[in-house]
C-alpha cells in the first residue's frame, strides 16, 4: 500500500476509525442481505433433505400425512426432542425422532424410525464425525450395517444383548473400530427407551391430542 | 511494487501462480485446509473451485478499494471483505446449489482460514488495478486447485484403490466416467487417508518440484557453459 498521494488527513485517528466502521457496517448490511435474499430458499432445501431422511426411516405405506406437519416435542433431560408423527387417519402408525450418541469422534447423530409397538422400521445415521474408511461404515450408503437394526425391539433381542458382538451383544462391530458401532448401538437403545417412556403421549390419536392441547 | 504504470505481464502472472509462487508448491501456505480435505481427489477438485471463486472476488474488491484504505487498518479489513465474500458464497450455494453444497459445504468455511487469500489481498491485489488483481486471484486459484487435485488423487489410489469417487455428486452424472476403481477388492491403506498420510504426501510433492527445479536449473548451467567457450 505504497499510494504515491497520502493526504494528511487519512493519517488522523478519525479516518482510520471511521473507515474500519464503515467497512463493517457495509459488511454487516451485505450479510443482512445476502441471509434475506437465501433464508426462505434455504429452509426449503432443509425441509426437503429431512423429508427424504424421514422418508428412509418412515415407509411410504403407513402413512397419509406431512410428515414435517404432524410433530410432537418430548422434555427430556438431555434437551428437546421433536418427533415427527406418521398418522393413517388420526392414528399414529409410527413415529421417528432423533438420537444421538457420542462416538470416537463426536457426535454421532441417528435417525430412529419405529412403529407404534416399539419396533424398528428404521435407522439412518444423519451426520458423523468417524474416521474415514473405519468408522464410516454406520452410514448406510457405504454398508449395510445400520440395516440390521430393522424389525428389533426392546424386548427383541433382550436388553442385555443390546449392545456389539464383542461385549456379548447381537450387533457385529468392524474390524478396527468398536466404540464408533458400540455408540450407535447404545443410542438406538436409549430411542427405544425414550419411545417407551412415553409411547402414550405419542401414539394418542391426533384428536385427543388437539383437545389435550385446547 | 507500484507498477500501475508499467504494461502488465500477464505471463507472468500466469507463471506465478501455477507454478514459479505456487501457493502451496512455493508459498507453502494453505495448508491446513489442504491436508484436512485432500482425502480424495474429488474434495480437492471441491475446495480448489471454491478457493478460486473466492480468490478472483477478494481480488477484485480489493483491487477496487485499494485507494481509500490505508495501511495501518488494511488488515482488518481485508479479513472482513474476506469473511464477508465466503459467507456470501455459503449462503447462496446452499440456497441455490444446494446438492453441491452439501459436498462442497464443509470446506467452505475452511477458506476463511486460508491465508493465501488474505496473502494475495496483501501482496498482490492492494497494489495492482482490478483486472490483473482478478487474473492474479484466478491463476492462484487454479494453481491451488491443481496441487489439491494432484495430492488428493496420490492419497485417494493409495489409500483407497479408487480416483474421484463421487465426482457424479460435485460434477453432475455428465461426468460419471470420471470415476475409477484402479484397485479392485483393495483393502485399503488408511494412513494416507488420514492427516498424516497428507503430511507425507505433500512432503514427497515438494522434494519432487524441488528435484525437478534443481534438474532444470542445472541443464541449463550445462548449456550456458557449453555456449561460453564457443563464444570466446
Amino acid at each position: 500500500m505504497t499510494t504515491v498521494a497520502n493526504p494528511t488527513y487519512r493519517q488522523r485517528i478519525g479516518y482510520q476509525a471511521g473507515l474500519l466502521g464503515g467497512f463493517a457496517m457495509v459488511a454487516a448490511a451485505m450479510l443482512v442481505m445476502g441471509d434475506i435474499a437465501t433464508r426462505e430458499a434455504i429452509d426449503e432445501r432443509q425441509a426437503e433433505d429431512l423429508l427424504a431422511s424421514l422418508g428412509q426411516v418412515i415407509p411410504a405405506g403407513v402413512h397419509d400425512n406431512n410428515l414435517l406437519a404432524d410433530t410432537l416435542t418430548l422434555d427430556t433431560p438431555d434437551g428437546t426432542v421433536t418427533v415427527y408423527r406418521a398418522l393413517e387417519g388420526l392414528d399414529v402408525t409410527a413415529v421417528a425422532f432423533e438420537t444421538v450418541g457420542q462416538g470416537y469422534g463426536g457426535a454421532i447423530r441417528v435417525l430412529l424410525g419405529v412403529d407404534k409397538d416399539g419396533r424398528i422400521l428404521g435407522a439412518r445415521v444423519l451426520s458423523h464425525t468417524e474416521t474415514p474408511g473405519l468408522g464410516d461404515h454406520i452410514e448406510a450408503a457405504r454398508d449395510d450395517w445400520i440395516l440390521s437394526f430393522d424389525g428389533k425391539s426392546l424386548g427383541d433381542p433382550p436388553p442385555a444383548r443390546w449392545a456389539v458382538k464383542k461385549d456379548g451383544g447381537v450387533f457385529d462391530q468392524f474390524s478396527g473400530a468398536t466404540i464408533t458401532p458400540r455408540a450407535v448401538v447404545k443410542s438406538v437403545k436409549e430411542g427405544l427407551e425414550l419411545f417407551a417412556a412415553h409411547r402414550d403421549a405419542l401414539t394418542a390419536s391426533a384428536v385427543q391430542q388437539t383437545a389435550t392441547a385446547q | 511494487m507500484t507498477d500501475e504504470t508499467k504494461s502488465t505481464d500477464w505471463s507472468r502472472i500466469a507463471r506465478d501462480g501455477l507454478w514459479d509462487n505456487n501457493v502451496v508448491m512455493a508459498q507453502t501456505l494453505a495448508l491446513c485446509p489442504l491436508l484436512a480435505v485432500t482425502g480424495t481427489a474429488t474434495n480437492g477438485l471441491g475446495l480448489g473451485l471454491a478457493t478460486a471463486f473466492v480468490l478472483v472476488l477478494s481480488g477484485l474488491s480489493v483491487s477496487v478499494l485499494r485507494g481509500i484504505i490505508t495501511p495501518q487498518v488494511r488488515i482488518p479489513v481485508f479479513v472482513l471483505i474476506i469473511a464477508v465474500l465466503v459467507t456470501l458464497v455459503d449462503l447462496g450455494m446452499n440456497a441455490w446449489m444446494h446438492d453441491l453444497h452439501k459436498v462442497l459445504g464443509l470446506f467452505i468455511p475452511l477458506i476463511v482460514t486460508n491465508c493465501a487469500i488474505l496473502g494475495r489481498a496483501e501482496s498482490f491485489a492492494s497494489r495492482n488495478a482490478p483486472l490483473p488483481a482478478m487474473f492474479d486471484g484466478l491463476m492462484m486459484g487454479i494453481g491451488f486447485t491443481l496441487v489439491l487435485v494432484t495430492l488428493g488423487a496420490i492419497r485417494e489410489i493409495i489409500g483407497s484403490g479408487t480416483l474421484f469417487a463421487n465426482a457424479s455428486m460435485l460434477l453432475g452424472d455428465s461426468l460419471r466416467w470420471l470415476e475409477v476403481t484402479l484397485i479392485p477388492n483393495y483393502r485399503g491403506f488408511l494412513l494416507m487417508i488420514l492427516p498424516p498420510g497428507g503430511f507425507i504426501a505433500l512432503g514427497c510433492l515438494l522434494a519432487g518440484k524441488r528435484l525437478l527445479e534443481r534438474r532444470l536449473a542445472a541443464r541449463r548451467e550445462a548449456k550456458a557453459a557449453a555456449a561460453v567457450p564457443a563464444r570466446a
